[in-house]
């Protein structure tokens, strides 16, 4: 009441009087549509020309959306991990022979937001776009942000209009899971726009439920629903989504709670109780995340020797940790939580147990008088990484406790990806005996079998400090090559149990994703993903 | 006179070199990869050669700089990494909202730091003298971030009377001067303007206290010239000194506050910078702070030029 009045008030003495009129006029317009507005932690708009920028937040937020990938991930569900499932392929199979040519039957009827149809031209034009150097419609940015998922892909043709076959380096069971990451631009716009990639980010045209409508770099982006969506089912509720970039996360609670937006991405767990008493919902769910200390296995650290792997692991006190971050956390008991599929039956406990982890320590040459030295890289920020600074001194004092000291380097976020692309050995990591950044497990090659696997050391693959078990490699070839998807879950618990057994990392806690939405935010499921679909979220 | 102008504006062409240089030397110095924002996460080693390559790191430091110096000469500040935008593209609308910003915040700022300034050079040794002092003190002293925070949760949160974040419903390109987007100004200018008013309200008592002192001050009252005519003779001896002061603290806020626009989501050359150097984005970096140190470069021209306008004393030659 106190804010009409004054409002009031100062609209009366404006200088602008006539364009206050005309701005209510537009506002009065868009009070009656359905409009959900975002806040994400992002600082600008992801690209969005088709691969978007800005990682997971970016395909969540501006890939999704506007784009469809060959597959997708069923996000309809909280209760279970999120599978992948066909989207714009409607089925697919493996070459028996050598098990590396995929053939992909296209969902027939699908359209573009330019009306033009979605063929198999369509997807050799999107593949040569990220991966074919010699055609003109290769773009380098896109092709950056999409690397992460088309690394196994050797070729690609078209067979018939809606039959793409796809051929990879190596055998390759991952690959439907990389492909809900690789989106269609629409041939077409690209054409008529002069074959510009910088003119069809401003118009960019997808199969997606949502079609761009504008956007302003670092200010706001607007979609609208796209009526001509091939999955009727997912139809979006809301009329329009407006995504704003605010990378303070005091500013995006302050703008959640003074009503400037609807949902905000990680509130920080200390605004919570203030959240929860505006009655706002705060919505929390496992995902596939993990924080860890990622370790090296080289001669001079004190974690070649399992005992003292299984120490650390033992010494966190990780109910401490969630009580800490205000309950939005899970404690870690391996890489994955516990309840998903590719869990296993471990039989090495994580748990707390200062007790144990003092008599692991003993048994490898370590004691109070004679603590287990480590150096581990940290950040005080970035993309996952929870509240690193509070949480690696809690772990610090922890370690303290059973006999191993803890020293830091503190990076910032950039920096410490750039050293954990480097690898243990590299001469910028001599005397580091491990880095603490976030990990994800969304498909089995980022989180088991490319983390394990004594051939995938970075930077083409994702062991960092050199873990080598043989054991480990039979069961990450095997889970690379099993096809079947419920065989393939049995192999990958295996190697999951494989690697708790042997304490490869040292797993904290999994972060439980929070957003606030405000009371009429309605129709929301948060799926077990990094990634969200927004298409049936209204604002009552 | 025309010739010191022309020699000033010369002057910028070795400062903006110094900057550039200064600036593309710190940015690689710091640790990491420039590029580890686009290389993709299980790229190998040929990939991540190939990107080099194209964004041209692959090339000796030396030849890397001038060839993008090369460009700059000819108007091309280059392409964003992140964004695939050119960079003025992004800079320049970036330009007008952090002025937009910061004239208010130069208004709110100049007239609070005068009133208060000129308050205090008056009432030298007076409570309101030390009241006022303290006030300034602790303005100067305040954290820029921490007070746009408090303001958020004041004005924002808690008395709903103000927006707490962006430029308004329809972001910067319906902004206007109405009600319904200049709302959207007061807080970040608020809180970008109390720095810049306690500093000027420092310099001003300080100024005033020594103009009233001098032995003109005492023939001016012999005269018997009523304190309205003495003010005015006050104010123009210590204009020249209090210009130089506003000029410094207008040329900073122009130059964008980083922590100001990222509390606010203010879409300056602050929140442009703050994103460019969390992605790496050298370009951007590069081209954003070679465009804002011709600015300050400009702005202190234009100072310097005004308080030779006003006390003729001034010689430039």
């Amino acid at each position: 009441m106190l804010r009409r009045s004054f409002l009031k008030l100062l609209s009366a003495v404006s200088l602008g009087a006539i364009g206050t009129v005309a701005g209510q006029e537009g506002a009065l317009a868009q009070a009656k549509q359905s409009v959900l507005r975002v806040a994400m932690t992002a600082g600008d708009i992801p690209l969005t020309t088709g691969q978007p920028s800005q990682g997971a937040e970016g395909i969540r937020f501006m890939g999704l959306t506007i784009y469809d990938g060959l597959t997708r991930w069923d996000l309809s569900k909280g209760d279970k991990a999120a599978p992948v499932i066909p989207a714009l392929a409607e089925s697919w199979t493996v070459s028996e022979a050598d098990q590396k040519v995929w053939t992909f039957k296209l969902r027939k009827g699908v359209k573009f937001h330019d009306g033009s149809e979605f063929t198999a031209d369509a997807v050799v034009f999107n593949f040569d776009k990220l991966m074919n150097k010699e055609s003109p419609q290769f773009d380098q940015a896109q092709s950056n942000q999409g690397g992460q998922y088309y690394t196994s892909i050797a070729s690609w043709k078209k067979i018939d209009d809606y039959t793409v076959e796809i051929t990879t380096k190596v055998v390759d069971a991952v690959l439907p899971y990389n492909l809900a990451s690789i989106f269609m631009s629409s041939p077409k716009r690209w054409e008529e726009l002069g074959k510009d990639w910088g003119k069809f980010a401003e118009k960019p045209s997808g199969t997606g439920p949502w079609m761009l409508e504008s956007f302003k770099p670092r200010e706001r982006a607007e979609l609208v629903r796209f009526p001509g969506h091939w999955d009727k089912t997912r139809i979006t509720k809301s009329d329009r989504l407006v995504l704003l970039p605010m990378p303070d996360a005091t500013s995006r609670v302050a703008a959640l709670l003074s009503g400037q937006v609807d949902w905000v991405e990680a509130p920080p767990p200390d605004s919570v109780p203030r959240l929860k008493a505006q009655k706002m919902q705060i919505v929390t769910n496992v995902y596939p995340h993990i924080w860890p200390y990622q370790i090296s296995y080289l001669d001079d650290s004190p974690f070649k020797d399992v005992r003292v792997r299984k120490a650390a692991n033992l010494a966190i006190d990780r109910d401490g940790l969630v009580k800490m971050l205000g309950g939005l956390a899970a404690p870690a008991k391996g890489m994955v939580d516990e309840k998903h599929p590719w869990f296993g039956k471990p039989t090495f406990q994580i748990k707390y147990d200062p007790e144990a982890a003092k008599k692991l320590l003993k048994e490898a040459g370590y004691g109070p008088d004679k603590p287990a030295k480590i150096k581990m890289i940290i950040s005080p920020a970035g993309s996952g990484q929870m509240q690193p600074l509070p949480m690696n001194e809690f772990i610090k004092e922890n370690f303290r406790d059973v006999g191993i000291d803890m020293e830091f380097e503190v990076l910032d976020w950039e920096a410490l990806r750039t050293r954990r692309r480097q690898g243990a050995w590299a001469p910028e990591n001599k005397g580091r005996h491990g880095v603490n950044n976030s990990w994800g497990y969304w498909d089995p090659d980022i989180g088991l079998i490319a983390t394990a696997y004594s051939g995938s050391k970075v930077p083409a693959g994702f062991n960092w400090g050199g873990y080598n078990d043989p054991k480990a490699d039979e069961l990450a070839v095997k889970a690379k090559s099993t096809f079947d998807a419920n065989e393939q879950a049995k192999v990958l618990s295996e190697l999951h149990a494989r690697i708790v057994d042997e304490a490869m990392w040292i797993w904290m806690v999994h972060d439980l994703n929070p957003r606030a939405l405000r009371p009429n935010v309605k129709g929301f499921v948060q799926a077990q993903s990094w990634f969200q679909d927004l298409t049936q979220v209204v604002v009552e | 006179m025309l010739v010191y102008v022309l020699r000033r504006i010369l002057y910028t062409i070795p400062i903006a070199l110094g900057v550039s240089l200064v600036c593309f030397a710190l940015i690689h110095l710091a640790p990491g990869d420039p590029l580890s924002a686009v290389i993709p996460e299980g790229a190998s080693p040929e990939t991540i050669a190939q990107i080099r390559v194209a964004y041209g790191f692959d090339r000796p430091l030396p030849v890397q700089f001038l060839k993008w110096l090369s460009h700059v000469c000819s108007g091309n500040f280059g392409t964003s990494i992140m964004t695939n935008r050119p960079v003025l593209t992004d800079v320049l609308p970036a330009i007008v909202n952090t002025l937009t910003l910061a004239s208010v915040a130069v208004l709110f700022g100049f007239v609070l730091g005068c009133l208060f300034g000129v308050a205090s050079g008056y009432l030298v040794g007076s409570p309101t003298d030390r009241a006022i002092t303290t006030v300034s003190t602790t303005g100067v002293s305040i954290p820029h971030y921490w007070l746009g925070m408090v303001m958020i949760v004041i004005f924002a949160v808690n008395l709903n009377l103000l927006p707490a974040t962006g430029m308004g419903e329809g972001g910067s390109g319906s902004f206007g001067f109405n009600w319904e987007s200049l709302q959207y100004l007061i807080l970040p200018a608020l809180t970008l303007s109390v720095i810049p008013a306690g500093i000027i309200a420092r310099a001003v008592r300080g100024t005033i206290a020594d103009v009233r002192k001098q032995d003109f001050m005492q023939t001016l009252y012999a005269k018997g010239l009523p304190g309205r005519r003495v003010f005015v003779h006050v104010v123009k001896n210590a204009l020249p000194s209090v210009l130089a002061v506003m000029g410094l603290q207008v040329a900073q806020l122009l130059g964008g506050s980083i922590l100001v626009e990222t509390v606010f989501s203010w879409p300056g050359t602050g929140f442009l910078l703050n994103n460019a150097i969390f992605t790496r984005d050298l370009p951007m970096l590069q081209g954003t702070i070679l465009v804002l140190s011709m600015f300050f470069v400009l702005i202190n021209l234009g100072v310097d030029i005004l308080q030779t306008a006003v006390d003729p004393r001034i010689k430039r030659a």
